[in-house]
């Protein structure tokens, strides 16, 4: 069943000067536990793609329907209100609040979601367990390794019980190492937890480990791969 | 959490925290310790003036009041004495007649207004007798003694044991003379009051000019606590409803015999109000530049958060918080500065007696004992908070500007 449907969707940046066409017509659909990569040359388009359906940015033509409810149909509170329930978010840096332990990170978004206080717990110690950060809760950002960092950005996305989870060059910042770990990592929830990842990468070591490749150029869709 | 993250937020620049908070303490402590200083002075001319010059109330007859004539005397003063001291509050009544003479020695000569004086009564209604610098207190043992300050000894070149004619008035308008001894000098912070008055026996002065001994035009009144001033006032006023409303007797208090004194306090009050406004004025644009850079720096920050789902109100209260946090630490600590330099200061006084003719010639004190009181630190927390609310609304506004996908594009 799709839970993502993107139709005709065009984003031009520059409308007054030269135009550029960061999207040029993209149709897609992503079912329930998808695990499936982005991929394509500099400035084809993946992060304004993962913008668009993650509600960040506003298409200029074309829609973004997310289990039936289309994006441009919500007003900017709700918009922040539906990313709050409904997609987790993983950033190529800078995802954490640098005054906040990684607990604290992680619990932050519960929080928000208005989830009580003793509930909180109960979620989020079992998930920084399976990142591999229990021995890290109190730490601060800055005293992780980027590894680290973005493996308790994983652990804040799943903690907000998304639909999905869209993730723009997660690897971006690691050495080959630390990017395996973090795609195993996801991999695994992908599996055990049935969790929908979406994201984009450069990285061929990394889309090899993607169940659906989909190759962007020039704003289209190039290509697709299932494997 | 929301406190959380933005107490620690204001830390993360600590120059610039620390910066800001030390200029709004230091904006404040110049407010606060300056009103202490002013409202110091002002209620020390205040308790002066009640303790040597005014007492708490005064009873005149209401002629009296208008043009300070001696003629015009109060009815049956033993009645109203009798009555003062029974209420509540009262700790002494001094009954005086005062007239008003040409005071001459060989040298010189003055206008003053003589007060004839029962010297026990005094001591329990005024601290005179603290304020006498050179000779006694009335007991000479000689006749006629005299009580005069130095700026009238000064005037008509004499010193103590020296003789000074009076000439007045008796009841009839026929004027005559008196010779009087100066038993002692006196000198309060206030110079007018120095000049216009000099002190006598009653009995004597009564005697010199042919008044009846037990004529009064004034019963000056103190009270244990000044605070009750306005309800003795009232309470008299009852008391003496008949006497008052047939116009024998009039009943002030020392804000009306002098409404300069209430004034001054009441303005210093209003002063300090606008200097505090204009201080917290002057550091809001320190504020606010501040919240503005701190968040222009976390650009990629505030649009991830936005991007998870933080709200712009939840957004605006955190920067809100920091504005206040940031705000109320420097007030806090320019208040524990004040408080303990007002502490210090209230308690060894401040010394400006190079200054001492002019300010006594308005009649302050010269040595300055600065004092507040708590709910003017209540005012100046509720002004700082209110600042830091103002302040916030631009940096906030910014914040939620801020478009999420162009924010963490961002580099
Ligand atoms: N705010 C913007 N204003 C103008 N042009 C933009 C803006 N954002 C993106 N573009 C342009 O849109 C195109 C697509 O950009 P996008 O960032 O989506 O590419 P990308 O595939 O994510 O590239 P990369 O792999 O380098 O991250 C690029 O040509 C880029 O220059
Ligand atoms: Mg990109």
């Amino acid at each position: 069943m799709s839970i993502i449907k993107v139709t005709d969707l065009t984003k031009i940046y520059n409308k007054t000067r030269v135009p550029v066409y960061a999207l040029n017509g993209v149709s897609l659909e992503f079912s329930e536990g998808e695990f499936t990569a982005i991929v394509g040359p500099s400035g084809c388009g993946k992060t304004t793609f993962l913008n668009m359906v993650g509600g960040l940015d506003k298409p200029s033509s074309g829609a973004v329907e997310i289990s039936g409810t289309n994006l441009a149909s919500l007003k900017p509170g709700q918009l922040t209100d539906f990313r709050l329930h409904n997609i987790g978010f993983i950033f190529q840096a800078y995802n954490l609040i640098p005054v906040l332990t990684t607990k604290e990170n992680v619990e932050f978004i519960l929080e928000l979601q208005g989830v009580p206080a003793g509930e909180r717990e109960k979620k989020i110690l079992p998930l920084l367990e399976s990142v591999g950060l229990s021995d890290k809760l109190n730490n601060r950002p800055n005293e992780l390794s980027g590894g680290q960092q973005q493996r308790v950005a994983v652990a804040r996305a799943l903690a907000s019980s998304p639909k999905f989870i869209l993730a723009d060059e997660p690897t971006a910042n690691l050495d080959s190492k630390s990017a395996d770990s973090l795609l195993d990592i996801m991999l695994k929830m992908n599996e055990e937890l049935k969790v929908t990842f979406i994201f984009s990468t450069h990285d061929s070591r990394v889309m090899k480990k993607a169940r659906r490749i989909i190759t962007f150029e020039d704003g289209k869709v190039a290509g697709e791969e299932i494997r | 959490m929301l406190n959380n993250i933005s107490w620690r937020n204001i830390w993360r620049n600590k120059t610039r925290s620390i910066v800001l908070t030390a200029s709004v303490a230091i904006g404040l402590f110049g407010g606060i310790f300056s009103f202490a200083f002013y409202n110091g002075m002002a209620e020390q001319t205040i308790d002066n003036s009640i303790s040597t010059e005014i007492s708490n109330i005064q009873i005149h007859n209401p002629k009296f009041a208008d043009n300070q004539e001696a003629v015009y005397g109060i009815s049956e003063p033993e009645k109203v004495i009798a009555g003062i001291r029974s209420v509540n509050g009262v700790k002494g009544t001094a009954s005086r007649l005062l007239i008003n003479a040409m005071a001459a020695s060989a040298n010189s000569s003055s206008g003053i207004l003589v007060k004839g004086v029962d010297p026990d009564e005094e001591l329990i209604i005024s601290n005179i007798k603290e304020k006498i610098t050179e000779g006694s207190y009335f007991n000479t043992g000689k006749r006629y003694p005299a009580v005069i300050s130095s700026k009238l000894a000064e005037k008509l070149k004499i010193g103590v044991n020296k003789k000074i004619i009076l000439t007045m008035q008796n009841p009839q308008g026929v004027i005559s003379g008196a010779a009087f001894r100066v038993a002692g000098i006196f000198k309060t912070d206030n110079t007018n009051f120095d000049e216009a008055v000099m002190f006598v026996l009653k009995e004597d002065l009564a005697e010199a000019t042919g008044f009846d001994p037990a004529y009064v035009n004034e019963i000056a009144v103190r009270l244990d606590d000044p605070d009750d001033t306005k309800a003795v006032v009232t309470e008299l006023g009852s008391k003496f409803s008949s006497d008052v409303s047939a116009g024998k007797i009039i009943i002030r208090g020392w804000y009306e015999i002098n409404p300069f004194l209430e004034m001054v306090s009441g303005m210093t009050v209003q002063m300090s109000v606008i200097l505090i406004i204009i201080i917290l004025c002057a550091l809001m644009f320190g504020i606010v530049n501040t919240m503005l850079m701190s968040v222009l720096e976390r650009v990629r920050e505030i649009g991830m958060l936005m991007a998870i789902g933080m709200n712009g109100r939840k957004i605006f209260v955190m920067i809100m918080l920091e504005t206040i946090y940031l705000s109320l630490t420097g007030g806090a600590a320019g208040m524990l500065l004040s408080i303990i330099a007002i502490s210090v200061t209230g308690y060894t006084g401040i010394d400006l007696s190079f200054l001492a003719e002019g300010l006594n010639s308005y009649g302050y004190s010269s040595y300055i004992f600065p004092a507040i009181s708590p709910f003017y630190f209540l005012m100046t927390s509720v002004f700082v908070i209110i600042t830091a609310v103002l302040s916030s609304v631009l940096p906030a506004r910014r914040a939620l500007k801020l478009n999420p996908a162009e924010a963490i594009r961002q580099n």
